[in-house]
C-alpha cells in the first residue's frame, strides 16, 4: 500500500544507533575474544523495530556503534532472541 | 586473554509444593485441641500448645518426641496440627484458586478450552520447556482463553463468571462460594490438566490450596518469655493460634449440636479470618488482628516481611563480633590515617595472633606485660585475653588473668594462638551510617587514646559526612593477614583521598585549616621570628634557615615562605584564588586582591592560600601533589598544612561575633533608600497591573508577567543591600574572611546580617497563601505588594518584623520539609540501584559483567577510564600537558 511507503525511517532517527548484523567470521572473532558462550551477550528482540528493519533472525548477533559522552564511539554486540510474542 | 572464571554456582530451579493434608498430619508430633498452653502449676498441657512434644525451649528439659535436650545435642522442635472442622481459604493462594475455578468446569472440572485448543497448547508447553523459556506468558494466554468459553466442551455446562472478593471470598454468577464448595470443585480437576494450570502434578494438587488441617509450628518458633514479676508473655504466633483453636471448637461443637446455618457461617467466617490473619496480618480488606495493648499482631508474613523482616534483617545483614561503636570527636593532632580508641574498647577488641616459634617470646611477653607492675600508668599496654590450645581437634580458649597470666605464659606452645588486645598500628575499618559510597568505610592505623570517643583527623570528615553534634561510628577489626594487607593497600585513607565520584580530592583541608591558611598568606603577612619558630614547630620543620628581612631592628619571615616549607621543590602552578574577584578585566599575573596564586619551583611567590588551594573537592595545590607525587606525599601534605594551619590561627587569633556585621548609619541609611525605591517601583508594577497597563511578557499571563517583574526587583534590592553592606565590611573583618576564603559562609549569608534578608519563597513563587485573597490578617484583601507577598526588608542583625518573620518561617518550613521528604526518596532510590548493581564488576579483560557473567558493558564506561584517576572526568588533563611543554617539563 502506498502508506506503508511513507512509513517513517526509525534508522535515521537521532536516537537510533547504527545496527548491523555481523557476519559468521566476525561472529566467531567476536566470542573468542570476550572468551563467552552467545547467551553471555547483552540481548535484543526479534521484534524489536530494529531487529525487523534490518531481517535480524535470533541466534544473529548485532553490532550497534553509538554514540558516547565518555568514548566518542562505543561499540556494542547484542544476541538476537525470539520474543515471547 | 583468558577470563579467569570465578566460582559461581548457578540456581538451577526452585521448587515450591504444597503440604497435602495427609504430610500435614504424618510430619506432626501431636494433634493439637486445647487453646490454652500452661496449667496452674505452671506445666505445659499435654494437646495444648506448649505440648512437650513440640519441642522444648528451657535447657536442660528433655523433647517428649525426639529426646533431646535444647543446648548440646540440640531439638529443632517439631510440628503439631489443628484439624480444622470446615475447610478455609488459603489467602497466599487465593490468586491460582480463582484461576483454577476459571479456567475449568465445575461440573467434570475439565479445562474450559476445545480439543485442538488444548493440544496446541501442551504442544507449546513443551517446546518453551525444551527451549528453556519462561512459560509465564503462554500459561496467562491459557488462563484468558479458557474465560472467554461459555459452555464446557465435554458436558456442556454453561460457565459462570468468577469473581474474587478481596481477600477471601469467591462468587460464581454472584452467587457465594463456600470454601467446602469450591474445595469439591478443585478435586475435580484432573491431574492432566494441571501442567496449563502452572502447577507441578507431582508437588501439588489443587484442593491442597484449600486448608482442612493447620500445621502448628514447633515451640522454638514462638517462644514463651517469663516476665521479671514471673508472669509469662506468649508469642504473637501463640496468641494467633489460641483464637483459632477456640473458634475451630465452637465451630465443631455448634455444627455437631445442629445449630442454624446462619450461626454456623458465621463461625465459619470468623475461623477464616483468624486464619488468615494468622498467616498475613496485613491483608488488604480486613482489620488487622490485635494484641490487647491495640498493638497488630506480628504474625507469619510480618515475620519475613520488610526491613525488621528475616530476609532483610537477618540474613541479609548480621551483627558481628569484633566491632565497637561510639561517639566521634575531633583531633587535629593525628594524621587522616590515624584513628584514637578509647582504651576501655582496645582492652575488649581483640586480634589472633599465631604462635611459631618466631614469635613465641614475644607472645610471652605479650600475656605476661599487663600484669607486670609498670611505672608508668598514662601508657597503655596491650595484653592478651585468651589463649586458644589446639590439640586433636579439641578446642580450649583459656582466660588469662592477672592470678594465671604467669603460668599460662610458661605453658605456651607453638601452635595455639592468643588473642591479643588492640595495639598502636593496628588496622581497623572504620564507617558512618548512611554508608552512601565506598568511602565511608576506610582502613585507620590504630591509636589507643584515654577517654571514650573515637578520635579522628577533621579532614577525614568530608567521606563520612561526620560532624561533632552526637554523631556515633562503627569499627570493625581485621582478624586476618590477608585482609589486614588487603585493607592497607586498597581502603587506607590516603588512598581514598581522590574521590571516584569526580576525579578530584574529597579529603582536604577544611574550615579553620582555610582561615589558618588565608591568615598565613594573604597580604604580605610578616612574622616576627619566634612566632615563626612555634608555627614551624608544629610540623616539625629542619630545613634550611629562612630568608629574613629585619624592620625596626627586629627580624621578620613571610608568612608565604613559611607556607611554601610545605610544597614539593618541584612544584609549579598557577591558579585562581577562591577569593577571585572576577573582575570585568582580569590583570592575571598581577591581580590587585592577590587572587592570583603563582607557585615557582616549590615557592609561593604570590597569591592567598584558600580553599581553591587546599580545600577538600576544590584544592589545586592538593591535586597536583597527590598526582605528581603519589599518595603518601598527598597524606603528609594534609597533615602538614592542617597543623600549620591551626598553629598560625592559633597564634594570630581569629574570632568573629555580631559586630563584624556592624555596617556605619551612612550604608544603612543608603540601603533603605535603595529597599524605599524598589518598594515604590513594586507598587508603580502593581498599580500599572491594576489598571492593565502592564504589558505582558512573551508566553506569560498578565498575572505571571507582574510576579516575574516583582521577584526580579526584590532579588536585585537584596543583591543591592549585599553589595552596599559587602563594600563596608573589609577583607580583614573576620566573617568576610571566612565567607571570601571558602572557610565558611559566604556573602549572601553576611547581606543577610547586615543588610536584607529578600524576598521569601514558597514553592518556588512570593508567599501567597494563608487567608482569603490575602497571606494575614495585617494586610487588605488582594493587596500585591512587597511586603504583603512576603518580602523581608529587614536584616537579621536589625530584627525582623512581626509579619516578616511569619514569612520567614513558611519559607524555612518549606526548605525542611524538602530536605526530609529528599533524604527518603534518595535512599529507597539508592537501595534499588545498588541491589540491582551489587554483583556487577569490572573483569580483567575490561568488560563489566554480573556474577552470572553476562556482559553488561564492553569497555567499562565506554572508554575504559577509572574516573578515580580521571582528571575531573576527563581522561587526559589537556591545559596541564600544555603549560608543561610550554615550560620544557
Amino acid at each position: 500500500m502506498a502508506t506503508e511507503k511513507k512509513h517513517f525511517n526509525i534508522m535515521n532517527h537521532k536516537l537510533v544507533p547504527f545496527h548491523m548484523i555481523i557476519s559468521e567470521k566476525e561472529r566467531e572473532e567476536l566470542l573468542k575474544k570476550y572468551n563467552i558462550e552467545p547467551n553471555r551477550l547483552p540481548k535484543i528482540l526479534d521484534t524489536d523495530p530494529v531487529s525487523i528493519y534490518i531481517g535480524a533472525k535470533p541466534g544473529q548477533i548485532l553490532k550497534i556503534i553509538r554514540e558516547s559522552h565518555t568514548a566518542k564511539e562505543a561499540v556494542s554486540y547484542r544476541l538476537v532472541v525470539e520474543s515471547n510474542k | 586473554m583468558e577470563r579467569a572464571r570465578s566460582v559461581t554456582k548457578k540456581i538451577g530451579k526452585i521448587e515450591f509444593s504444597l503440604l497435602s493434608p495427609n504430610e500435614i498430619r504424618k510430619m506432626s508430633a501431636t494433634k493439637v485441641i486445647t487453646a490454652d498452653t500452661y496449667d496452674d502449676d505452671g506445666f505445659p498441657i499435654a494437646m495444648g500448645l506448649m505440648d512437650p512434644r513440640l519441642g522444648v525451649i528451657e535447657p536442660g528439659l528433655r523433647c517428649k518426641t525426639c529426646g533431646q535436650r535444647v543446648g548440646k545435642d540440640k531439638c529443632p522442635g517439631h510440628f503439631g496440627h489443628i484439624d480444622l472442622a470446615m475447610p478455609v481459604i488459603h489467602v497466599g493462594l487465593i490468586k491460582t484458586i480463582r484461576n483454577c475455578l476459571r479456567s475449568t468446569c465445575r461440573e467434570c472440572g475439565h479445562l474450559l478450552l476445545t480439543d485442538k485448543q488444548r493440544e496446541e497448547y501442551f504442544k507449546e508447553l513443551k517446546r518453551y520447556n525444551q527451549e528453556g523459556r519462561n512459560t509465564t506468558y503462554l500459561l496467562k494466554q491459557v488462563i484468558k482463553d479458557c474465560v472467554k468459553a461459555e459452555k464446557c466442551t465435554r458436558c456442556g455446562r454453561e460457565v459462570g463468571k468468577i469473581e474474587l472478593d478481596k481477600p477471601t471470598s469467591l462468587r460464581e454468577n454472584g452467587k457465594k462460594l463456600t470454601p467446602s464448595e469450591v474445595r469439591e470443585w478443585l478435586e475435580k480437576i484432573p491431574d492432566e490438566a494441571l501442567p496449563l494450570l502452572d502447577i507441578n502434578k507431582k508437588s501439588a494438587r489443587p484442593e491442597w490450596m484449600i486448608l482442612t488441617v493447620l500445621p502448628v509450628p514447633s515451640v522454638a518458633v514462638r517462644p514463651s518469655v517469663t516476665l521479671q514479676s514471673g508472669e509469662r508473655s506468649e508469642d504473637d504466633l501463640t496468641h494467633k493460634l489460641v483464637d483459632v483453636i477456640r473458634i475451630n471448637q465452637r465451630l465443631q461443637e455448634n455444627r455437631d449440636a445442629g445449630a442454624p446455618q446462619l450461626i454456623v457461617e458465621d463461625l465459619w467466617e470468623l475461623l477464616q479470618y483468624h486464619i488468615t490473619t494468622y498467616l498475613d496480618n496485613q491483608t488488604s480488606g480486613i482489620p488487622p488482628a490485635r494484641h490487647r495493648s491495640g498493638r497488630p499482631l506480628k504474625t507469619l508474613a510480618q515475620r519475613l516481611k520488610g526491613k525488621e523482616g528475616r530476609f532483610r534483617s537477618n540474613l541479609s545483614g548480621k551483627r558481628v563480633n569484633f566491632s565497637a561503636r561510639t561517639v566521634i570527636s575531633p583531633d587535629p593532632n593525628l594524621s587522616i590515617n590515624e584513628l584514637g580508641v578509647p582504651i576501655r574498647m582496645a582492652e575488649e577488641l581483640t586480634v589472633p595472633v599465631k604462635v611459631t616459634s618466631h614469635n613465641i617470646d614475644w607472645c610471652k611477653q605479650m600475656i605476661k606485660q599487663k600484669y607486670l607492675g609498670s611505672d608508668d600508668h598514662a601508657e597503655y599496654i596491650p595484653g592478651v585475653n585468651y589463649v586458644v590450645r589446639e590439640t586433636d581437634g579439641m578446642r580450649r580458649r583459656i582466660k588469662v588473668t592477672e592470678k594465671n597470666a604467669e603460668d599460662v605464659a610458661e605453658k605456651l606452645e607453638i601452635g595455639s594462638s592468643i588473642e591479643r588486645q588492640l595495639m598502636n598500628g593496628d588496622i581497623a575499618l572504620f564507617n558512618r551510617q548512611p554508608s552512601l559510597h565506598r568511602m565511608s568505610m576506610m582502613a585507620h592505623r590504630v591509636k589507643v587514646v584515654p577517654d571514650k570517643t573515637f578520635r579522628f583527623n577533621l579532614c577525614v570528615c568530608p567521606p563520612y559526612n561526620a560532624d561533632f553534634d552526637g554523631d556515633e561510628m562503627n569499627l570493625h577489626l581485621i582478624q586476618g593477614e590477608e585482609a589486614k594487607a588487603e585493607a592497607e593497600i586498597l581502603m587506607k585513607v590516603q588512598e581514598n583521598i581522590l574521590s571516584p565520584r569526580f576525579g578530584g580530592a574529597i579529603i582536604g583541608g577544611i574550615h579553620d585549616h582555610i582561615s589558618g591558611c588565608f591568615l598565613l598568606t594573604h597580604k604580605d603577612r610578616k612574622i616576627p621570628l619566634d612566632d615563626a619558630s612555634h608555627i614551624l614547630a608544629a610540623i616539625n620543620y629542619d630545613g634550611k634557615n629562612f630568608k629574613t628581612f629585619t624592620e625596626d631592628g627586629k627580624k621578620y619571615i613571610s608568612g608565604k615562605d613559611v607556607f611554601s616549607t610545605l610544597l614539593p621543590k618541584s612544584l609549579n602552578l598557577e591558579y585562581k584564588a577562591k577569593a577571585c574577584f572576577n573582575c570585568d578585566t582580569c590583570q592575571a599575573p598581577n591581580c590587585p586582591h592577590n587572587a592570583y596564586v603563582i607557585v615557582k619551583n616549590g615557592v609561593l611567590k604570590q597569591g592567598i592560600i584558600d580553599e581553591n588551594g587546599i580545600g577538600a573537592f576544590k584544592g589545586k595545590i592538593l591535586d597536583r601533589i597527590i598526582r605528581d607525587h603519589g599518595m603518601d606525599a598527598g597524606r603528609e601534605f594534609i597533615d602538614n598544612f592542617t597543623k600549620l594551619a591551626i598553629a598560625s590561627i592559633t597564634l594570630f587569633g581569629f574570632t568573629t561575633s555580631i559586630d563584624d556585621e556592624d555596617i556605619p548609619d551612612e550604608a544603612k541609611k543608603q540601603i533603605a533608600e535603595g529597599i524605599g525605591k524598589a518598594l515604590k517601583k513594586i507598587s508603580g508594577l502593581v498599580k500599572a497591573y491594576e489598571a492593565g497597563e502592564l504589558e505582558s511578557l512573551p508566553g506569560r499571563s498578565l498575572e505571571e508577567t507582574l510576579e516575574m517583574e516583582i521577584m526580579k526587583v526584590t532579588g536585585k534590592t537584596r543583591d543591592m543591600a549585599g553589595e552596599i553592606a559587602g563594600s563596608h565590611l573589609g577583607m580583614d573583618n573576620s566573617a568576610v574572611m571566612m565567607a571570601k576564603s571558602g572557610a565558611r559562609g559566604s556573602m549572601l549569608n553576611l547581606s543577610q546580617m547586615s543588610g536584607c534578608v529578600g524576598q521569601q519563597a514558597v514553592r518556588g513563587e512570593r508567599i501567597s497563601r494563608g487567608y482569603q485573597y490575602r497571606t494575614l490578617p495585617h494586610f487588605k484583601r488582594g493587596d500585591l505588594g512587597a511586603s504583603a507577598k512576603g518580602f523581608v526588608a529587614s536584616c537579621y542583625k536589625s530584627g525582623l518584623s512581626p509579619t516578616e518573620y511569619f514569612f520567614h518561617s513558611m519559607g524555612g518550613r518549606e526548605g525542611l520539609v524538602d530536605t526530609a521528604v529528599r533524604t527518603s526518596r534518595s535512599g529507597y532510590m539508592q537501595r534499588r540501584l545498588i541491589n540491582a548493581l551489587e554483583d556487577v564488576k569490572v573483569e580483567n579483560d575490561g568488560t563489566v559483567r554480573h556474577a552470572g557473567g553476562q556482559i553488561i558493558q564492553f569497555i567499562y564506561g565506554e572508554d575504559g577510564i577509572d574516573p578515580t584517576r580521571s582528571m575531573g572526568g576527563n581522561a587526559v588533563d589537556i591545559d596541564r600537558i600544555i603549560s608543561d611543554v610550554k615550560e620544557g617539563v
